[in-house]
């Protein structure tokens, strides 16, 4: 009896000592970050990426943007990451400035289950804010037709499917919606999740296109690497130039390339670019401007703002592949100064900008 | 003739007796201590539980003061959930948990009575009760998401052509009706299994009486193994029930998670459960997360009233 308590209390000790070394070796920085899932695929190929040339490991933990910025006001991350910028209550809670660096750039496209149809559907702004506000509700009406000269549309009823989860998507396209239609703006308004006056929810981009494929004259917007990944069918949206545009990577990349606030918290909804798609936003990657907080030292401050600076140059180079759109020229020089701006106890954080 | 001469049996020195004597005493005091330890556990293993119940209601109850504190019983009879404007009404949620479980629990209770008779009074024994009884278990075993999917890939397309030949106005197949129908699927081996155990407890004495006086075998089912086996068999639809309202996942695929106020149980809806599933981690307001706390709170609520209402049931039925 005395023996085995004698040996349990001995493995106990053991175990603890071992927890204990573990946490005892030499400090090597790795950076913990939180947030988009949206990014999750375009970050998990920079980090493996940066770990092999530059050895700096990156843990990204892919848990929603809302719970990125949680924690980064709880300053338990080196940086949050987000598809929405902060808003004024998240400001308020973080009690510091918090800085949104745009990493990479997005869109929404409006995919259909019309067997009938063989060409692009064309739609404007006001007939999409009709359907989703549940006014325009038969294929057959006279506003689709108008913008599809030519093109004989069934008569069948208009199924809306929109997100039941709340997320980043559907703040893009509620934020167009509310830009571009002053009745959405009113009665809807815009968000990660709203009160849809029509339609069905489905939960994630899979739940969307489930629906979607399933219900004949069914509409509904999912996220463009999906929607490419997938072959699905996509609608050529009209922006505010009046042309008919395409989603795709050049169109993205064409919307964001305008003129960009100090602050890049741009929505890129209704662009004025000419050849842009208009239904697209930045992803942001989100950190203190003064990085000296409670135990943050000033090796991972350095660390973090040159793999930032590395994603929003050479790190680029993944986006393509994983329908990911490039950064604008514009973008990428505000995300150089917005890196410039970083402290480190006032004083600026060295990086050779390379 | 001599008799033998026989050893003496060897008389006990009294230091072992008193060595025995202590030795005893040891075992006893350890079966003391032993059978107090046990106690302790039990005691301490059902105060933990009672614990952990209350601390989750005072939990939800702090964390949906904001909301409390901003809409009121507003909250429970409002029919808007609009998260942009900050107004939070619960009801149409309320109404889709409450009209979804009830109605799966509609469609369920004949199949799982019928399999508790079935495997409880007519083969009790045998390859295809054993199949059965395998593959009522197997039901309860297989995680909600995949009824989730089936529901959606082959339950949904199938109900949709249902809607179109009853003329149903808008057919889209996702809604009420679907999420209830897969609900009375999950729900039946709760209440099949423990009415089978609850059937063959019945004494036999009965049975044979009731056989003797000429009852054949529904009669004997009817006027005696139902009524003796009632309030075990409620206690079962009671459990399915409790599953039923607090299910998610499977729901949230096929029940079309609207906010609008169902109009009737084809159209689509939403539960409270799903609800906060789906928007709890992007809430990013904290009245926001406050009211779908509150949700959970009221679903708490919702499933205690159930229970006790069902208690209160089961009660009358047995001093009856």
């Amino acid at each position: 009896m005395r023996t085995i308590k004698g040996s349990l209390h001995a493995a106990l000790l053991l175990a603890v000592l071992s927890l204990v070394s573990c946490n005892t070796g030499p400090e090597t920085v790795s950076l913990i970050g939180a947030g988009s899932s949206f990014d999750n695929p375009l970050f998990s190929k920079m980090f493996y990426e940066y770990y092999r040339s530059r050895g700096l490991k990156v843990n990204y933990q892919s848990i929603g943007s809302g719970g990125g910025i949680s924690q980064l006001i709880n300053r338990t991350i080196d940086f949050g990451a987000s598809d929405v910028p902060m808003n004024a209550e998240q400001d308020s809670l973080s009690g510091a400035a918090v800085l949104h660096l745009p990493v990479t750039a997005s869109a929404v496209v409006l995919s259909y289950n019309l067997p009938e149809v063989t060409e692009p559907l064309r739609l404007t702004s006001e007939v999409l804010a009709g359907m989703f506000l549940g006014r325009i509700t038969r294929w057959d009406d006279t506003g689709i037709a108008a913008c599809n000269p030519g093109i004989h549309l069934p008569a069948v009823p208009v199924v809306i499917a929109h997100r039941s989860d709340g997320s980043g998507t559907s703040n893009i396209f509620t934020t167009y919606l509310a830009r571009v239609s002053e009745p959405w703006k009113t009665i809807v308004g815009r968000g990660s999740s709203v009160n849809w006056p029509a339609g069905l929810g489905g939960k994630g981009n899979e739940g969307v296109a489930g629906l979607i494929r399933q219900t004949h004259g069914a509409i509904g917007y999912i996220e463009l690497a999906f929607a490419m990944q997938n072959k699905m069918a996509c609608a050529k949206i009209r922006n505010r130039a009046g042309h008919f545009i395409t989603p795709d990577i050049a169109s993205i990349t064409a919307a964001a390339n305008i003129p960009i606030p100090a602050d890049s918290k741009i929505s890129l909804a209704d662009t004025q670019a000419a050849d842009g798609y208009p239904i697209a936003a930045f992803s942001w990657v989100l950190f203190y401007k003064e990085q000296h907080y409670q135990h943050h030292s000033a090796e991972r401050a350095a660390a973090m703002v040159k793999l930032l600076s590395w994603m929003i140059h050479e790190g680029q180079r993944y986006s393509g592949a994983l329908y990911y759109a490039d950064l604008s020229p514009a973008a990428v020089s505000t995300g150089d100064a917005i890196l410039r701006s970083v402290t480190y106890d006032g004083q600026p954080v060295s990086f050779n900008q390379k | 003739m001599d008799t033998p001469y026989t050893i003496p049996a060897p008389v006990q020195s009294p230091a072992p007796i008193a060595a025995r004597a202590a030795a005893r005493i040891r075992r006893s005091f350890r079966q003391i201590r032993t059978e107090n330890v046990f106690k302790n556990v039990l005691v301490i293993t059902g105060l933990l539980l009672v614990i952990l119940v209350l601390g989750i209601l005072l939990t939800l109850i702090v964390q949906s003061l904001p909301s409390i504190r901003l809409l009121g019983l507003r909250f429970l009879w409002g029919k808007t959930w609009n998260p942009v404007k900050d107004v939070y009404g619960a009801f149409p949620f309320l109404v889709g948990t409450l009209l979804s479980s009830f109605l799966a629990l509609a469609i369920s209770i004949p199949f799982s009575i019928s399999i508790a008779i079935f495997l409880g009074e007519y083969h009790p024994r045998g390859w295809f009760s054993n199949l059965l009884k395998n593959a009522v278990e197997l039901i309860a075993a297989v995680p909600s998401v995949i009824y989730g999917f089936w529901a959606l890939a082959v339950l949904v397309p199938m109900v949709r052509s249902f809607e179109k030949s009853i003329g149903v106005q808008q057919p889209l197949g996702v809604g009420i009706f679907s999420s209830s129908l897969i609900l009375a699927v999950m729900i039946i081996p709760y209440a099949a299994s423990l009415g089978r155990s609850m059937i063959q407890m019945v004494p036999s004495p009965l049975k044979e009486a009731a056989y003797g006086l000429g009852a054949t075998r529904w009669e004997v089912i009817r006027s005696v193994v139902l009524p003796y086996t009632r309030s075990g068999l409620f206690a079962g639809i009671l459990l399915s029930l409790g599953r039923a309202l607090g299910e998610t996942m499977a729901v949230t695929m096929v029940i079309g998670n609207t906010s609008i106020l169902p109009k009737n149980i084809f159209a689509p809806g939403n539960t409270m459960a799903s609800v906060i599933a789906n928007e709890f981690t992007e809430a990013d307001k904290t009245v926001y997360l406050s009211a779908l706390i509150e949700l959970g709170l009221a679903l708490f609520l919702v499933t205690v009233v159930i229970n006790i209402a069902g208690k209160k049931i089961i009660d009358r039925f047995t001093h009856e």
